[in-house]
């Protein structure tokens, strides 16, 4: 029966790390009420809305952003399932277009976009200059179910070449995590996600890239708890200061193309 | 418990209330979040899935993934349990101890942290691929050494508990008459902590097959090579919420269909 005292033991454990979470949102409650705006976005964001997210507070007193990072259509499933966002900004249009229509959202606007690169160790010693040069080397893709994968699928199918990663990842940064790693000797993953892994890797661009160009749309989210301070943020993210974050971290202006 | 004859329960109606209560609360969580599953599960959904050779794929291979989990955790945990329990050297408590990491260790951590030991650059790895040419990563393999590293443990702690509990004396008895320590384990320890090795097994065997963040970070995803039933079910989830539930409740189906005709056919036994 030490089998069963295990359990209860192992039960314990298992909550005690839900039990902290739930403590974590609520400390709203000191002095001024200072605001926080729940921003869920796409986990290729990170850097560059980390970067805007200070530059919001800046402007913003008494304003705390705070995001959920992840794939974006587990951010879709959980807004469609009622997670209290203010904003939501998806890597791609479908998983925005699943939120529209559950009725959480409307009017999207674009405010980025962004293409694969091939990823590989600094230096390059695979000499890879393009797509054709991935056949014979272990590389790693996102699995199509995400929107990397389903821009990696089309690029490779634009190239006509047959290639298969060696694995299929759940999201980018794990794609990209496999070669800094060094389990594998390329990637493909975004140019900003290359970007944001400077000095370990170097991106190498390739023409069919383009034609798996991803859409980035932002909007505030009709049941957001903070609403006008939510339209303000998706506001912000398509003014010139957010922009400029944006485009250094590897984006392209929706706007100049 | 479960062989508690009904008279004797009929007997003992009365379960205080202390107990009751919180083991009502208790039971109402643990079965809600299944229930919340069950009333989405789109059932006209089930008959198609169930014929799909991607989801067969990775349900066998979750199956064979989980079961030689628990094979390895067998042959390396029970020994380990028995040095735990039985042994007497400096340093015991540390090592029991570090044996529970795994048990602590977020699981995506964990995979992490055998790529940098079995990985192509890893500690190991790399000698493996330089001397023989072998990669781990993205191989069946590498599920199993995945889902063994975070699943041993359960087994260790609950066969070290049954060593414990066991009384020490009968070992001793049969030392005296004359067998040697190797007889007394196989013949006197195993058999009476033969219930902890089964619950740990089962608790080992389960925790294997709902594996997912040491699995996807070690071996990657690639369908019907490391594509477990959670890794699918995970990617279902990113396109379609009603698919990832029915996957879910197979895996689940499967799971208790095994764990009840197993558990038959130990309390049948003597």
């Amino acid at each position: 029966m030490r089998a069963k005292a295990f359990l209860t033991a192992a039960a314990v454990l298992a909550l005690a790390p839900l039990a902290a979470c739930g403590d974590g949102g609520d400390d709203t409650s000191s002095g001024e009420a200072p605001t926080t705006l729940t921003v869920f976005a796409a986990a290729s964001l990170t850097e560059a809305f980390t970067e805007i997210g200070e530059q919001f507070e800046a402007e913003h007193d008494g304003v705390t952003v705070e995001f959920n990072f992840a794939a974006s259509s587990d951010l879709a499933a959980q807004i469609t399932e009622g997670a209290p966002a203010d904003v939501f900004a998806s890597a791609d249009e479908k998983n925005m277009d699943k939120v529209v229509e559950a009725g959480a959202a409307e009017d999207p606007q674009t405010f980025a976009l962004n293409q694969l690169v091939i990823a590989v160790p600094e230096g390059n010693p695979d000499g890879v200059t393009g797509l054709a040069d991935l056949a014979g080397l272990d590389f790693a893709a996102c699995a199509p179910e995400v929107p990397c994968g389903t821009a990696a699928q089309t690029s490779i199918d634009t190239a006509a070449l047959d290639l298969t990663p060696v694995t299929y990842e759940a999201d980018v940064k794990s794609t990209l995590q496999k070669l800094v790693l060094g389990e594998v000797d390329a990637a493909l993953v975004y140019r900003t996600d290359a970007i944001a892994a400077e000095g370990d890797v170097d991106a190498v661009e390739y023409p069919e890239s383009s034609s798996a160009q991803n859409t980035y749309p932002i909007t505030a989210l009709a049941e957001a708890p903070n609403s006008d301070l939510a339209i303000e943020f998706a506001k912000f993210v398509l003014g010139d200061q957010a922009q400029a974050v944006l485009e250094a971290a590897g984006f392209q202006d929706p706007q100049a193309q | 418990m479960d062989a508690m004859p009904a008279k004797r329960t009929r007997q003992r109606r009365r379960i205080p209330v202390a107990l009751l209560v919180p083991a009502m609360a208790g039971l109402a969580f643990l079965i809600l979040p299944l229930a919340g599953l069950l009333i989405r599960t789109p059932w006209a959904q089930l008959p198609s899935r169930l014929a799909e050779p991607a989801m067969l794929e990775a349900l066998r291979l979750s199956l064979v993934t989980s079961t030689a989990a628990t094979a390895l955790s067998l042959v390396f945990g029970v020994p380990i349990a028995w040095l735990l329990a039985r042994g007497d050297f400096p340093g015991r408590s540390l090592i029991r101890a570090l044996v529970t990491v795994p048990l602590v260790l977020p699981p995506v951590v964990g995979g992490v942290a055998l790529l940098l030991v079995f990985g192509r650059g890893g500690l190991v790895g790399a000698w493996l691929h330089e001397r023989f040419d072998i990669t781990i990563p993205f191989t069946t393999t590498a599920v199993v050494l995945a889902m063994t590293f975070v699943s041993m443990p359960f087994l260790i702690v609950s066969v070290e508990g049954s060593l414990r509990g066991a009384d020490a004396r009968f070992e001793e008895a049969a030392a005296t008459l004359g067998a040697g320590r190797w007889t007394v384990f196989t013949h006197v320890t195993l058999p009476m902590i033969a219930p902890g090795v089964l619950a740990g097994a089962v608790l080992c065997w389960a925790r294997a097959l709902g594996e997912f963040g040491a699995t996807i970070t070690f071996a990657g995803n690639f369908p019907g090579r490391t594509q477990t039933m959670p890794l699918a079910v995970y990617l279902a989830l990113q396109t379609d919420l009603e698919a990832a539930i029915v996957l879910s409740l197979i895996l689940l189906a499967v799971s208790v269909i095994v764990l009840a005709s197993l558990r038959d056919r130990w309390t049948a036994a003597p």
